[in-house]
């Protein structure tokens, strides 16, 4: 046994351990093993499928259901909103910075807008904009516009008087002096404002979906969710569900992490 | 005040001097200069009447306790803080603002930007005031670099050198820029006092080799006599000008700079010398 190059001495079973996402792996093991277990003794696959036939019905789905379709329509529509949302904000932070007044007004909008649930204005959105994607875009803005601006001002309020000094030293002032010395000095706030506003987007959407399912002729992933319910295919709500958390996970640590590692963290502005 | 002040040089060994040895045009000059300060309790007066001329080439030190005004001072001629009274001009021209003829160097470590490297600090001023091209800036760049000794160093970012480090390349940074006048604003405070020591001798070097002109603040007398060719002693609330002295070609820990360091201290805290009698 001993001299197969394979087996995992207890040496190398702890470096292993070093590493975190082994770690965060195993934990996903456990939850596994965990989900599979307490399904089995429930027997009940319409309250709990078994973690394996959720699996099954996840491929199912992708292949004959539609689901990479309905991500796709999700995805497409939170872009949209998502990006709408970040050029307004930054419009609005922009003369925020520029200006005292409409720096008051933003942070009183912010103030009142901020804790008001994105999904709360959706019945407002379909009177106004009709069952269609402007409503969802509508909502999608206002669930990222608010966290990312307060996120924002509060980063370009916290820059460091003596960078702003050695800016205006150099002669540096209005979009040249935001762009060169404010925004980067202020990249960890905008960061975690654009992930906060991430965050806040793919929950309204999925939740505004939930309520008004098709938008565009085919559904996006809370109707897929909300469909598979009504016909008590709960494995396939599962499915749905981990589609949701596999690709706000991809985004977070794919495109987020990445970003950070390669600005903010590389410069020593975040641990 | 100043008639006592004045009194008291003239009986010891430093050589009063109200205007600079040089005849030519100061590079920079303060005249009846008054600042007043938004403190918690409404304005108060930081700074009352004080005059200065620095020659081409030469290196002031402004010298006194704290709450004397000193940076409050430097930060009005690097065009921060518009005086309440008086003027402020360069080679001849009124001050009404920042601007790259006047590089500053501060005693905060975070002067340098963090998101830039040894090198992209001392070029983005190169590049962003004295519009150069990539090429020329790198290597101006690389130059100032290697005369404050951080050859190794050059593509480390800020949070990767130490504090001393930091502040060479600062130095780099605003000497590269090859400003009409270098301003430094206790920039070896916040070091411990080996660096501190090493960082003085540096900066002496650099700024002999490049005929920089210089205004230094400082609460060190030490610090002032090693780097100063004059002195300008100011007193605390509000700060006024209590002597000028040429201090040019002392030798450090000679008998003449201790006796320096004894007069300078005696000329800033005359009660203190009253009561050690």
């Amino acid at each position: 046994m001993s001299d197969l190059p394979i087996v995992l001495r207890p040496a190398r079973i702890a470096h292993l351990w070093e590493n975190q996402i082994v770690r965060r792996l195993v934990v996903l093991v456990l939850l596994g093993i965990l989900w599979e277990l307490v399904a089995l003794w429930q027997n009940n696959p319409i309250m709990l499928p078994r973690l394996s036939t959720t699996l099954g019905a996840l491929v199912e789905a992708f292949r004959d259901d539609r689901l990479l379709g309905a991500a796709w329509v999700s995805l497409s529509v939170l872009l949209k909103g998502y990006g709408l949302a970040l050029s307004i904000a930054l419009v609005l932070v922009a003369l925020a910075a520029a200006n005292r007044f409409a720096r008051d007004a933003l942070q009183t909008l912010t103030a009142m807008f901020n804790p008001l649930p994105a999904i709360a204005l959706l019945p407002l959105a379909l009177l106004w904009f009709g069952l269609n994607e402007s409503s969802l875009i509508f909502v999608l803005c206002h669930a990222v516009i608010w966290p990312f601006a307060l996120a924002a001002l509060q980063g370009f309020e916290s820059v460091p008087e003596t960078q702003r000094l050695v800016g205006r030293n150099y002669g540096l002032r209005g979009p040249a002096f935001v762009a060169l010395i404010l925004a980067p000095a202020a990249l960890p706030s905008l960061l975690s404002g654009l992930k906060i506003g991430w965050a806040f987007a793919w929950r309204t959407l999925i939740a505004a979906e939930l309520v008004f399912g098709v938008s565009s002729g085919s559904g996006g992933l809370g109707w897929f969710i909300y469909r598979n319910r009504n016909e008590l295919y709960t494995d396939k709500v599962f499915a749905g569900l981990l589609v949701v958390i596999l690709i706000g996970l991809i985004v977070e640590l794919g495109v987020f992490r990445t970003i950070e590692n390669r600005t903010v963290r590389r410069w020593g502005m975040q641990k | 005040m100043t008639g006592r002040a004045a009194e008291a040089v003239s009986v010891h060994s430093l050589r009063r001097s109200d205007v600079p040895v040089t005849a030519s045009l100061p590079v920079l000059s303060t005249k009846g200069l008054s600042l007043v300060y938004d403190g918690a309790r409404g304005q108060h007066l930081a700074v009352d009447n004080v005059g200065l001329e620095i020659a081409q080439g030469e290196r002031l030190v402004l010298l006194g306790p704290s709450g004397c005004g000193k940076s409050t001072i430097l930060k009005a001629v690097a065009g921060f803080h518009s005086p309440a009274s008086g003027t402020i001009s360069l080679r001849g021209k009124p001050v009404s603002g920042p601007g790259p003829d006047r590089v500053v160097v501060f005693q905060e470590f975070d002067q340098l930007l963090p998101w830039k490297t040894a090198l992209g600090n001392v070029m983005f001023p190169l590049l962003r005031a004295r519009k150069l091209s990539r090429t020329e800036a790198r290597q101006q760049a690389e130059d100032a670099l290697e005369r404050v000794g951080l050859t190794r160093a050059l593509n480390q970012f800020p949070h990767e050198l130490s504090g001393g480090m930091k502040q060479r390349v600062a130095i780099a940074r605003a000497l590269a820029m090859r400003p009409d006048v270098l301003l430094m604003d206790e920039p070896f405070a916040a070091l411990d006092a080996l660096t501190r020591s090493r960082l003085q001798a540096d900066l002496l070097r650099v700024v002999e080799d490049a005929k920089a002109t210089l205004l230094f603040v400082t609460h060190s007398i030490e610090e002032a006599l090693l780097i100063g060719t004059r002195l300008h002693l100011l007193s605390a609330h509000p700060g006024r000008t209590l002597a000028t002295l040429d201090v040019a070609g002392l030798i450090p820990a000679s008998p003449a700079f201790t006796r320096a360091k004894t007069e300078v201290h005696d000329l800033l805290f005359p009660q203190a010398e009253a009561a050690d009698v």
